[in-house]
């Protein structure tokens, strides 16, 4: 299955996709960008004081030393492109997206709690899985939107393949009904995707 | 500000609540994710933000650094939690678990 | 205020003790995971709590960390495991 796929290369966005990813390891080899490699080497110092509590001379330099190690390693893990430019205002975006994810999670957690501890809820819910497709483009965007569906009660994501073909289990019409809507769009403007 | 903090502690505490009356309630397997997987989520970030606020009342350095490891637990409790019940979910389709609909025996 | 953490704390170990209805009489397997995981994250304020009755918080809160990491691993663990098994369907059904 894989020989055949390396012997008639893929066409379209996936070969372009692939290309690159191949020339970013093949031209740099090991040697780590910097721009990664400090945003991740900052998040990792600022967990490790988190979590030591301790400002001696001698935890600060056992964290700075293992820090720059694994950062060193897995730096494009967390930041897989070099880009720099664009970042910041995307995360700025996503915070944005936070606070109405969360309005969203204490309503529909309202609504399910009433169902659980409604008398006669056998006759209220109905579950069933409802099948659509996302208009969503990239990796991070899928993951976030299956992430969000699963976070918002009332709707479970069964499963996500890599087109954005969602399967998701609603425990009633009314949780089931508004997918996919308001929480994409909200994700697509998050992503910069609109 | 104890006020405050009594309010968040028992909102979570109700939430665990309807989790754990829902896991008991909900006729199948897929229903009874819902109740299990994210009203015990909600639960713990109202529960542990109180608690978090709580912690502060004596204001120093350790007390802070204290409350940010219990944020640092609901964010990752955030960020695992979906995926815990995906990987469940995940294991009851391929295990051929039919749903249940409407007007079937409870489980 | 170490009165309303204590009885918080036994209401938590009330209803864990409801959800280990699943783990331990649930038809399927799955039915027990959900059960396990759902008194695992009550653990983990349980922990937090017990750690404020006893004034020692900045040691119950790594254990409560701990706790909820190890918690989330084993069911992926355990739902990774028993995806691979037939006959989880038909067990005391």
């Amino acid at each position: 299955m894989e020989k055949k796929g390396e012997e008639n290369l893929p066409q379209g966005p996936l070969a372009n996709l692939n290309e690159e990813y191949i020339s970013v390891r093949s031209a740099q080899g090991r040697r780590v960008l910097f721009y990664p490699f400090a945003l991740t080497f900052i998040i990792m110092l600022g967990v490790w004081v988190v979590l030591s509590g301790k400002f001696d001379p001698f935890h600060l330099s056992l964290g700075l030393i293992s820090c720059a190690i694994v950062s060193y390693l897995s730096c494009d893990l967390l930041f897989p492109s070099p880009k720099i430019k664009g970042l910041l205002r995307q995360w700025a975006r996503f915070i944005r997206y936070v606070p109405w994810l969360m309005v969203e999670i204490i309503k529909a957690n309202l609504h399910v709690t009433y169902l659980v501890f409604h008398p006669r809820m056998m006759e209220l819910i109905d579950p069933k899985i409802v099948k659509f497709r996302s208009k969503l483009q990239s990796d991070l965007a899928l993951v976030t939107f299956a992430n969000s569906i699963t976070l918002t009660p009332g709707t479970i994501t069964v499963d996500v393949s890599i087109d954005g073909d969602f399967k998701v289990h609603a425990i009633d019409k009314a949780s089931g009904d508004p997918l996919p809507g308001a929480m994409e769009a909200n994700i697509a403007k998050a992503f910069g995707e609109v | 500000m104890d006020i405050i903090v009594c309010l968040f502690l028992f909102a979570g505490l109700f939430f665990f609540t309807g989790g754990a009356v829902g896991i008991l309630r909900f006729p199948d397997f897929y229903c009874r994710l819902h109740p299990a997987g994210k009203l015990d989520t909600l639960g713990l970030l109202l529960a542990l933000i109180g608690l978090a606020l709580f912690n502060l009342h004596h204001f120093s350095l350790g007390t802070l650094l204290t409350s940010a490891k219990i944020i640092l637990i609901v964010v990752f409790v955030f960020l695992a939690s979906p995926t815990a019940t995906h990987a469940i979910v995940d294991a009851g389709v391929r295990a051929g678990l039919a749903p249940w609909t409407k007007g079937e025996k409870r489980r | 205020m170490d009165n309303v953490f204590l009885y918080s704390g036994l209401y938590l170990a009330f209803l864990m003790l409801l959800s280990l209805y699943r783990p331990l009489f649930g038809p399927t397997v799955v039915d027990r995971m959900i059960g396990v995981n759902a008194i695992g994250s009550k653990t983990t304020v349980l922990l937090i709590l017990i750690g404020l009755i006893f004034h020692r918080v900045e040691m119950f809160v790594d254990i409560a960390l701990a706790y909820a990491m190890l918690n989330f691993l084993a069911v992926l663990a355990a739902s990774r495991y028993f995806q691979k098994r037939k006959g989880l369907y038909d067990e005391a059904m």
